[in-house]
C-alpha cells in the first residue's frame, strides 16, 4: 500500500499509464440541468485506451448514465454540459456541430442501453434497423447493408441469423436482443462503445453469454469500451479500470485489482461491504447508513459526507483534492487511509 | 430451525399452475406452464429460498404456497391443514398468518394512503382495536422497521426506495404472521440500501420466530440469507438443498451453470468461462423429459424422453437428475479467494465506526 502522496493539481481521477494515446480523454465534465441546486455530475475525468474496458460504477443517482448521455450529446436542451472529451486524439464531443456529432454517433461512437425492447425500434425489423446504420454512415447500397448485418448477427451468434434478420424485436427473447443491439452497435467497426448497464435486464446465464460475446468481440476488434454499471461483480469480471461515482463526482478511480484488493475511499469500502459475497456467510452485511442527499441539501465539501462514519466538519466544507495511492489509483477523501483515522487528526 | 423430522409448516403437494389455454373461436392457445407439478416443505422457523430466471416459476409458486391464487391442480397445506378445503374463516385467519412483501416498493404501495392507514389497514381487517391503540400498534411497527412514528403522516412517494420497503415489511407484520414471503424483496433495491434491508429481514425473523421464504434471483443476497434453496426450471424444482451445499457443490447441471454465470466481485477470480447457451425455452412449449435437456451439457437420451423425478439424495439434499451421480462436481467451481487483507481491515474500521455512530450510548 502507498503512502498518501500531496494533492495532485486537478481534481480529476487518475489511471494507469495508458499504453497509447487514449480513444477517449475526458476531463472537468460537468453537467448543470437549468434551475437545479447542484451539478449532477461535477468535475469528472477519466480516459481509455484501446481495447479496454473503463467501467463507471455507481448506485442509482450516482451521474453514471448522465455521463454516459452527455458523452454521447443525447441529453435533453435543459442539460448545461461544460469540460472537454477529446475523442481519438483530435475532435471534442462536447463542443461538435451537431451534424458532425450525428454523423460521428453510432459510426465511430456506439452505445448500447440496457433495455433493448426501448431501444430498438418495434416497428422495424432486426435487419433492417442494423442496415439502416450502415446506409446512413458509410453510404452502403442496401444490398451491401443487408449483407453486413447479417454477418453482424452471425458475428453476435444469434442462430438462424438469416431468419432473425426479418424478425421484429418482440420476436425475439430478451437475450437475443440484446445480441441484435450489440451487432447495431458494432456494424460500423466504432472506436469506442458506450455500453450503459448492458445485462442489467437480463437473467444471469444469459448476463455470462453477453459479457463473453462482449469480452470476445472487444479482444477481435481493439473496441474501448467505457461500461456503465451498478454491480461490482460485472466490474470484477470485465473491467481494466474503475471509476467510483458517488453522486455525481468520481470518488475513487484506479485499476481494477487496485480498487478491489486496496480501497481508499469509504464510499468504495462501504459499498463492496455491502454486497453479500458468494462464500460462506461471515456475519451480517456492512451497511452504509441513510440515503443519498436531495441536489438542495448537498453539501459543499465532499457529497459523501452526510453518510461517512469519518466525516468531520472538514469533509462537510472543503471539497477533498484527489490524491494519488499507487500507480493510477487516486481517491478523494481526507481522510483515506481510513488506518490513519483519529490518529493524525 | 426445526428438525427434519417435525412438521412442515407450509407444504405444495404436486402444486401446478397453468396461466391461459383458453380455447378461442378457431384455435385453442397452449397454455402456459407456470408451475408444473412441485411438491415442497418449509420447515417451521428457517429461511427458504426458491431461486431461478425469469419464467421458472419462482414468483407463482411463492403465491400459489400463500393462497393468493388458486392452483390448477395440487394442494397447499398449511400447518397440516389443506388451504383449498378451508372454510372462509379458516382462510381470513390463513391471511393473518402469511404476510407478503413485494419486489418493487414504488407499485406496490397506494399513493393515495398515508403510511399510517398503510401498515393499520391489516389490523382493522383483522381485529377490533379502538382507534388509540391501533395508532399505537402502526407506532410500534414503525419503529420496528427503523422508521419513526411521524412518518405515519406522510404518504409514500415522500419515502426513499429503502424506507419504502420499510413501510411494506411493516404493512406484512402487521397481522403478526408466522410465515413472511418475500417476493424479490430487494432487487428493486441498491446494494447500500439492499444491505440494510437484508440485515432488516433477518433481525425480524430472528426476534419474532418467523418463517422466511424468499423468492429472488440475486444469488449472493440468497447465499447470505437462507438456510436451503430450491433451484426452480421452467415450472419445476430441479434441484434442493442446505446453502452451501447447493453453492459449494451443486449436483444438477442447471445449478452448476447457474452457480458459474454470477459474476465474482473479485477480479482474481476472473476465470474463462463456458456459458450456458441458448435461452429458456418457452413455458408455453416446454421440453419433452427434462426440462433442462435442451441446454444440458451432458444430456443423453434418456433426458429428451424421461422427466427425472426430485430424489432425496445424501445430505438432506434433492436433485431432479438421471445422471447427477456421474456429473457431480463437473460445476464445482473453486472458492472465491478471499477479499484482501486492507480491505478486510478497512472495512471493519468502517463497520466499527459507523456502529458507533448510530449508537453513541
Amino acid at each position: 500500500m502507498a503512502e498518501p502522496a500531496p494533492p495532485m493539481p486537478a481534481p480529476t481521477i487518475s489511471q494507469a499509464p495508458l499504453p497509447q494515446a487514449p480513444v477517449l480523454n475526458v476531463e472537468g465534465l460537468t453537467v448543470r440541468f437549468a434551475g437545479a441546486p447542484a451539478a449532477v455530475v461535477e468535475d469528472v475525468g477519466f480516459s481509455v485506451a484501446r481495447g479496454r474496458t473503463l467501467a463507471i460504477v455507481g448506485e442509482s443517482g450516482c451521474g453514471k448514465s448522465v455521463t454516459s448521455l452527455a458523452l454521447m450529446g443525447l441529453l435533453p436542451p435543459a442539460a448545461r454540459v461544460a469540460g472537454r472529451a477529446v475523442f481519438a486524439g483530435g475532435v471534442d464531443l462536447l463542443d461538435m456541430p451537431p451534424r458532425a456529432r450525428a454523423d460521428l454517433r453510432g459510426d465511430r461512437v456506439a452505445m448500447i442501453f440496457q433495455e433493448p425492447m426501448t431501444s430498438l425500434n418495434p416497428a422495424f425489423t432486426i435487419g433492417d434497423q442494423i442496415a439502416e446504420s450502415v446506409v446512413r454512415h458509410r453510404g452502403a447500397t442496401a444490398r451491401d447493408a443487408r449483407a453486413r448485418a447479417l454477418a453482424m448477427l452471425d458475428l453476435v451468434r444469434i442462430p438462424a441469423a438469416a431468419e432473425r434478420l426479418d424478425a421484429y424485436p418482440h420476436e425475439m427473447s430478451g437475450g437475443m436482443r440484446q445480441r441484435a443491439m450489440i451487432a447495431m452497435a458494432l456494424a460500423n467497426d466504432p472506436a469506442l462503445v458506450i455500453a450503459d448497464e448492458p445485462t442489467t435486464a437480463l437473467d444471469v446465464t444469459i448476463q455470462a453469454q453477453i459479457l463473453a460475446l462482449l469480452a470476445g468481440l472487444q479482444r477481435d476488434t481493439g473496441t474501448a469500451v467505457i461500461l456503465i454499471t451498478h454491480d461490482l461483480g460485472v466490474v470484477a469480471e470485465v473491467a481494466d479500470d474503475v471509476v467510483v461515482m458517488y453522486a455525481g463526482r468520481a470518488v475513487e478511480g484506479g485499476p481494477v485489482s487496485a480498487l478491489f484488493d486496496d480501497p481508499q475511499h469509504p464510499y468504495t469500502i462501504g459499498l463492496m461491504g455491502a454486497m453479500p459475497a458468494l462464500g460462506r456467510r461471515t456475519g451480517r452485511l456492512a451497511t452504509i447508513p441513510g440515503a443519498v442527499p436531495l441536489p438542495a441539501d448537498m453539501p459543499p465539501g465532499c457529497r459523501f459526507a452526510t453518510r461517512c462514519p469519518f466525516a468531520d466538519a472538514r469533509c462537510a466544507a472543503e471539497r477533498p483534492p484527489v490524491r494519488a495511492f499507487g500507480a493510477g489509483h487516486g481517491a478523494a477523501c481526507w481522510h483515506a487511509p481510513i488506518e490513519g483515522f483519529g490518529v493524525a487528526a | 430451525m426445526s428438525p427434519v423430522g417435525e412438521p412442515p409448516i407450509l407444504e405444495a403437494v404436486a402444486l401446478s399452475k397453468h396461466f391461459g389455454g383458453r380455447r378461442r373461436l378457431f384455435a385453442a392457445s397452449a397454455p402456459v406452464r407456470a408451475v408444473d407439478g412441485v411438491s415442497l416443505r418449509v420447515r417451521r422457523g428457517e429461511t427458504l429460498a426458491l431461486v431461478g430466471e425469469s419464467g421458472s416459476g419462482k414468483s407463482t409458486l411463492g403465491r400459489l404456497m400463500l393462497d393468493l391464487m388458486p392452483p390448477t391442480a395440487g394442494d397447499v397445506l398449511y400447518e397440516g391443514r389443506n388451504v383449498g378445503a378451508l372454510p372462509a374463516a379458516g382462510r381470513r385467519a390463513l391471511r393473518r398468518d402469511l404476510g407478503i412483501v413485494f419486489q418493487d416498493p414504488f407499485a406496490s404501495l397506494n399513493p393515495r394512503m398515508s403510511v399510517a392507514d398503510i401498515v393499520g389497514e391489516p389490523i382493522w381487517l383483522h381485529e377490533a382495536l379502538s382507534r388509540a391503540d391501533r395508532r399505537a400498534r402502526v407506532a410500534a411497527l414503525l419503529r420496528r422497521v427503523g422508521l419513526r412514528p411521524e412518518h405515519g403522516d406522510r404518504y409514500p412517494h415522500e419515502f426513499s426506495g429503502g424506507q419504502r420497503q420499510r413501510i411494506g415489511i411493516a404493512r406484512a407484520l402487521a397481522s403478526a404472521p408466522k410465515l413472511l414471503l418475500g417476493d424479490e424483496p430487494v432487487s428493486a433495491l441498491d446494494v447500500s440500501v439492499q444491505a440494510q434491508i437484508v440485515n432488516l429481514l433477518e433481525d425480524l425473523k430472528a426476534e419474532l420466530g418467523l418463517t422466511l421464504v424468499v423468492v429472488a434471483h440475486g444469488l449472493g443476497v440468497i447465499r447470505h440469507m437462507s438456510d436451503r434453496v430450491a433451484v426452480m426450471y421452467l415450472g419445476r424444482i430441479v434441484e434442493l438443498a442446505p446453502v452451501d451445499a447447493l453453492f459449494e457443490t451443486p449436483l444438477h447441471p442447471y445449478s452448476q451453470a447457474l452457480l458459474a454465470s454470477v459474476p465474482v466481485p473479485n477480479p482474481r477470480a476472473r476465470r474463462p468461462r463456458a456459458p450456458l447457451e441458448g435461452d429458456m425455452p418457452s413455458p408455453t412449449r416446454p421440453p419433452p423429459g427434462c426440462h433442462f435437456h435442451t441446454r444440458c451439457p451432458h444430456a443423453r437420451p434418456l433426458c429428451r424422453e424421461l422427466s427425472p423425478p426430485l430424489d432425496a439424495v445424501p445430505g438432506d439434499r434433492a436433485v431432479a437428475c438421471h445422471f447427477w451421480a456421474e456429473i457431480a462436481g463437473a460445476g464445482a467451481g473453486a472458492p472465491a479467494p478471499a477479499p484482501s487483507a486492507a480491505f478486510t481491515r478497512r472495512l471493519t474500521l468502517f463497520e466499527a465506526k459507523a456502529a458507533a455512530a448510530a449508537d453513541p450510548a
